[in-house]
């Protein structure tokens, strides 16, 4: 399969702070790639750098185009569709307001009422809640408004940062099952960075291993899972 | 009685007036934690271009809709030349900046249209209106009704358009605005435009009461300050509702406190400022602001 994202030599800094120090990795086209690691490994770093929204050198191809150094509406405006953590949500707009602004760089109005109706389909819970301000929403409500507010843009990848963060296991899972579907359903290639090691690599095809801002390992999914080195740190048993 | 009636519909007309003002000031508030303090005088620059389009034979609301044009233009420009490289610095530069615009533009208009007070026409008629047994001055009752055609307008812009919404967006979240595409910077401009617009009406509907000249305004910013305090910065409703509470109160304190009269007026929106800020800092209809520190 080709590589949708493909970044190379990849640096990152927060102004003297090098955060990321040459980071390889590739987003194959259909799949679904994930990046494990702990806390401050460089993980959230990767993925605004994918976005330009920290100051990087390097470069990063998407669809084999050079996007490294473009401004971050710009990049979104190609199909990337980036869930931030902590999720991003206008707490003071409604639901459907949060799902239009998704849809914002793009035209053709009938796409985007196809879209709406998509995404009420895969989250039944928006769509009953869609006149309520988004700050009432749940946490699990609000992930889910996220996830659904970057299927509006109708990207071809899907960047997602830490969707489990503090929601139930069992949102969690619901998250993630709509996340496969979505991917699978709709073709949408998707980056998924997880601290929740054993989660992600169940429902990835590819998988990285980041430490303080390089890549260490990486291999399919599966491969990883049964490395006993990863294992034992990341996965606990 | 009907100097009571008379004084509330003049008060709610200037009232009207400061309420434009103070939403131009918590637009530009709101989307980026500046109070611009040139606001007033780029109004009154507004007016004189009015006035010199006025002066040249076109007809009033030609001028009237070309002053609109050009001030929404040059709100965004100034906003992309001057504001720009400030942007997330200190907000004490922002303020120096703000004021260095105040006087550039207080000393352009002295400078081009000299000191000396123009009378500036009305669109209204110059005969009173009578209701049952209360004259109204047509002119009172012509600026009410541009300032609520205004707020109808900004209303259905904000709450109906994309790009209201992006807007909006833009000033509550600017990283998640971005990551929808959005090109914030741009919103901000556009926002510096709108509040240019709606301070060239408030400039334009005041200039026949109090004639036109550079200072105009200098009163009336006080006035929205005092009127944006009230409603609350956070609320773009609440300013004009502040605004037409302060026009009533500064009327009505003028005609029936004898030792304020026409002279001790503007100390009436100072001591609502200071009223308010001592008793509900955020206003009437504001939210506290909450600061991660």
């Amino acid at each position: 399969m080709a590589a949708l994202l493909e970044a190379r030599a990849l640096h990152a800094q927060y102004g003297w702070t090098k955060v990321l120090h040459g980071v390889d990795f590739a987003v194959e086209e259909g799949g679904i790639t994930t990046i494990l690691g702990a806390n401050g490994a460089g993980k959230t770093t990767t993925l605004r750098a994918v976005c330009g929204m920290v100051r990087t050198s390097g470069e990063v191809r998407f669809d084999g185009r050079n996007i490294a150094g473009r401004a971050t509406e710009a990049i979104v405006r190609l199909g990337i569709a980036h869930v931030p953590e902590g999720r991003g949500t206008f707490v003071n707009l409604t639901v459907e307001e949060n799902l239009r602004l998704g849809a914002y760089g793009r035209s053709g109005q009938a796409g985007i009422a196809e879209d709406f109706e998509a995404v009420y389909r895969y989250f039944p819970v928006l769509a009953s809640r869609k006149r309520q301000l988004a700050g009432t929403l749940s946490g699990g409500e609000q992930q889910m408004l996220a996830v659904a507010r970057a299927l509006m843009l109708r990207p071809r990848l899907l960047l997602l940062d830490e969707p489990s963060l503090g929601l139930a296991p069992m949102v969690v899972r619901e998250i993630f099952r709509i996340v496969r579907t979505i991917n699978r359903e709709r073709r949408v290639s998707v980056l998924l960075v997880e601290q929740n090691a054993s989660i992600a690599l169940g429902i990835a095809d590819n998988a990285y291993l980041m430490e303080t801002g390089r890549m260490v390992q990486s291999g399919p999914a599966e491969q990883l899972r049964q490395n006993d080195a990863i294992r034992r740190a990341y996965l606990g048993y | 009685m009907e100097i009571l009636v008379q004084q509330i519909v003049s008060g709610l007309a200037t009232g009207g007036i400061y309420g434009s003002v103070a939403l131009a000031l918590v637009m530009i508030y709101q989307a980026t934690d500046v109070v611009n303090y040139a606001q007033g005088e780029m109004a009154m620059f507004s007016t004189y271009l009015a006035w010199t389009m006025i002066n040249a034979g076109l007809p009033y609301w030609v001028a009237f809709f070309g002053t609109l044009l050009v001030s929404f233009a040059g709100g965004v420009l100034i906003e992309r030349v001057v504001i720009r490289p400030v942007e997330g610095k200190p907000i004490l530069t922002i303020v120096i900046v703000c004021i260095g615009l105040l006087v550039i533009f207080n000393s352009l208009a002295g400078w081009i249209y000299s000191y000396i007070q123009k009378p500036f026409p009305s669109p209204f008629p110059e005969r009173p209106i009578m209701l049952g047994v209360v004259v109204f001055g047509a002119h009172d009752l012509g600026a009410i009704g541009v300032t609520l055609i205004v707020l109808a307008f900004l209303y259905a812009f904000f709450r109906y358009t994309t790009l209201g919404l992006a807007m909006r967006a833009a000033a509550q979240n600017p990283a998640s605005s971005r990551l929808c595409g959005i090109r914030v910077g741009w919103m901000l401009a556009i926002g510096w435009g709108l509040a240019a617009m709606v301070g060239a009406v408030a400039g334009m509907m005041v200039a026949p009461i109090v004639f036109l000249d550079p200072n105009m305004m200098a009163g009336i910013l006080i006035y929205a300050f005092a009127s944006a305090t009230l409603g609350g910065f956070t609320s773009p409703g609440g300013a004009v509702v502040g605004g037409l509470i302060v026009g009533v109160l500064e009327n009505i304190a003028g005609t029936y406190i004898s030792f304020i009269g026409t002279e001790l007026k503007l100390t009436v929106a100072l001591a609502v400022i200071l009223v308010v800020l001592v008793f509900k800092p955020s206003g009437l209809f504001g939210r506290a602001a909450v600061h991660r520190v």
